[in-house]
């Protein structure tokens, strides 16, 4: 596996512009299926431009069973064989489900807490509390919370339970479940379709940030741009307290990806699927090994959601302990939880016909629209909130989901900023304690387990948020509601 | 004590946007393996700070020798995340080559990780086939991974 196939792809991608916001990747070679559909400014379609992101759509245009087209979003970037800031739909029956189209940190996702306490409010309380959640969520490498253990067994309920599991153990409240994408818990996960080395990595690593771009932050809504939405999705007013909470699936994910990718390199043989690169390897959706994977999947989306959910226990705990207050009168509700790595069976309208589909979304955030099923009662009239978080230090987003996210892009958009500048030129350009003071300078309390990779997440190492979230915003695939800005980072 | 060849002599770090892409080089494919997992705890430590007080062997088998380095880098980070250990030094031995696969032993030496002691860098997902390469030159191997940050 692996190999020199990858090193062959210089070759020039050709882009029909349909908009200023919309391009095509027309089939401009046999084996592509559909056309390839990016969704970008010209700006963040030259940086696509610079790295292998059109090459890897065109290849993700020609699996078995793609519908309409292989999409881009304006944060899209090159990934492990498919795109990150990318979606794909594939026939239900007859099409492919790939791990490699959902990614190494199955359910990686963000969830969103609105409080009632105001900027002005938490500044004198900031540094202690930033101190707090630094103790009390572990975070950076071989982090892990020595209070919170859990049998194989416990492992096993929470995989097909969901975040329901630790909300019933006293970890969360009644409410936070409906407020997360499949209310927590996707159906389908078996236990039994998950490696003992996967489980092993979970046991130890459940309630952890862990490192990289992940984070953890106290925000201010900095601007509202669509005040009724905001208000049904609890963000009241400029200036109000938020906390975000950015992770994954840890280790237990990981594996999981790990293995079924070798599940499908054998799969690839054996039903004699053609594919431009190997790291593409998948399986028919009606086959046992893409039935096994998306059950393996399952598991580690709850973990995921359990893993943000125990987080989220201990913020709450963190401003209770400092403020020696209820959290509930805190506020310290779930706005919303939402995933970007992610495989789901949905239905979608095709060429006007109501079509049972594989979504992947590699880096990519559901937008499902106002009057949609599956989004919460209580959000229904509005649709979906969409959450975007920025890079350390920067803005992040709250959008909503619309009409126009499921006729272009399977009821999706962007997920991040992405990065731009590798961590090594990053290093080299920053030194993490300069990052920390420019960052406190600018009123923005900082708590990281390492400094090598604050400089390494030094904001100008990646996009411009801003720039990803007008671009969905102009698109019209998920629309502006709240900046949120941070007051306080907690990074691993 | 530092060892300043060590970044250029035995691994190097390429340029990648989001994660760590590594070359690691040997006079041998045994020295190369050797060098790709001291980079890879490199990444997440100053393997300098690493005492060999702990000992254990290893071995490690693939179909070809993609697998083989990937099935290597994995084992040794499953060591981490599941029993809390950090490695500093590798002896690859008894290399085998056979219609079937790959196959080689190793010795690994190091301690448990100690947030106190040990500066910690950043945290690796998952060892990738990206860009995977397993280069054999007349004196020399080189190995280029990316590992998932």
């Amino acid at each position: 596996m692996g190999g020199n196939e990858n090193r062959a792809s210089n070759e020039k991608v050709p882009i029909q512009k349909i908009n200023d916001y919309m391009w095509q990747i027309p089939k401009y070679k046999p084996e592509m299926l559909v056309p390839g559909m990016i969704f970008a400014s010209q700006k963040l379609l030259e940086k696509m431009k610079t790295d292998r992101t059109l090459w890897q759509c065109s290849n993700v245009a020609q699996l078995p069973g793609i519908y309409k087209h292989a999409v881009i979003l304006p944060d899209g970037h090159e990934g492990y064989g498919f795109p990150i800031g990318g979606v794909a739909a594939t026939d239900y029956e007859k099409g492919v489900i790939s791990p490699g189209g959902v990614g190494y940190d199955i359910n990686c996702g963000v969830r969103l807490l609105s409080t009632t306490i105001t900027e002005k409010e938490i500044r004198p309380k900031l540094s202690l509390l930033a101190e707090s959640i630094f103790r009390n969520v572990p975070s950076g490498l071989g982090s892990r919370r020595k209070d919170l253990t859990i049998s194989n067994r416990n492992l096993e309920d929470l995989a097909v339970d969901g975040v329901q599991w630790l909300i019933d153990r006293g970890l969360g409240w009644s409410g936070d479940a409906e407020h997360c994408e499949e209310g927590g818990c996707m159906s389908n996960a078996n236990p039994d379709k998950v490696s003992k080395t996967a489980k092993s990595r979970g046991l130890t690593q459940i309630g952890t940030l862990g490192s990289g771009n992940h984070f953890l932050e106290i925000q201010k809504v900095d601007k509202i741009f669509n005040e009724k939405t905001a208000k049904t999705f609890g963000i009241e007013q400029e200036g109000q307290v938020t906390v975000m909470i950015h992770c994954g699936s840890r280790g237990y994910g990981h594996q999981v990806c790990s293995d079924y990718l070798r599940v499908m390199e054998h799969a690839v043989e054996k039903y004699n699927i053609k594919l431009p690169d190997r790291e593409l390897a998948c399986a028919p959706g009606n086959s046992q090994e893409a039935k096994d994977y998306i059950e393996a999947m399952a598991c580690a989306v709850n973990y995921a959601f359990c893993n943000r959910q125990a987080i989220m226990h201990w913020v709450r705990q963190s401003f209770q302990q400092v403020y020696g207050q209820d959290p509930e009168k805190l506020g310290l509700k779930l706005v919303y939880d939402v995933a970007h790595n992610i495989a789901k069976a949905e239905t979608h309208t095709i060429d006007e016909e109501n079509k049972k589909v594989w979504v992947h979304r590699k880096g990519a955030t559901r937008a499902f629209p106002p009057g949609h099923m599956d989004v919460p009662d209580d959000y229904r009239s509005e649709g979906q909130p969409v959450l975007i978080p920025g890079s350390m230090g920067t803005s992040s987003w709250v959008l909503v989901g619309t009409q126009k996210a499921m006729d272009l892009t399977f009821g999706s958009t962007a997920h991040g900023a992405g990065r731009m500048m590798s961590r090594s030129a990053a290093k080299r350009q920053y030194w993490g304690g300069d990052i920390k003071a420019s960052l406190e300078k600018r009123g923005i309390t900082v708590r990281a387990a390492s400094a090598s990779v604050l400089a390494e997440e030094a904001d100008s190492a990646y996009k411009n948020v801003d720039m990803v979230a007008e671009t969905s915003d102009n698109v019209g695939i998920a629309t502006k509601v709240a900046r949120l800005v941070p007051l306080a980072v907690v990074k691993g | 004590m530092s060892k300043p060849d060590k970044f250029y002599g035995k691994f190097e770090v390429l340029e990648h946007t989001a994660d760590a892409y590594i070359r690691a080089h040997g006079c041998t494919m045994q020295e190369a393996f050797e060098n790709a997992a001291l980079a890879m705890f490199e990444t997440m430590t100053d393997t300098n700070k690493v005492a060999q007080t702990h000992e254990e062997t290893l071995e490690v088998e693939a179909e070809d020798q993609y697998a083989l380095l990937y099935n290597w880098l994995e084992t040794l980070l499953i060591k981490f995340e599941t029993e809390g250990m950090l490695f500093s030094r590798f002896t690859v031995s008894n290399w085998r080559e056979s219609p079937e696969g790959f196959k080689f032993e190793a010795k690994i030496f190091g301690e448990k990780f100690d947030p106190k002691k040990h500066t910690q860098k950043v945290g690796v997902k998952a060892v990738t086939y990206h860009l995977m390469m397993v280069i054999i030159e007349n004196d020399r191997v080189i190995l280029e991974f990316i590992l998932d940050i």
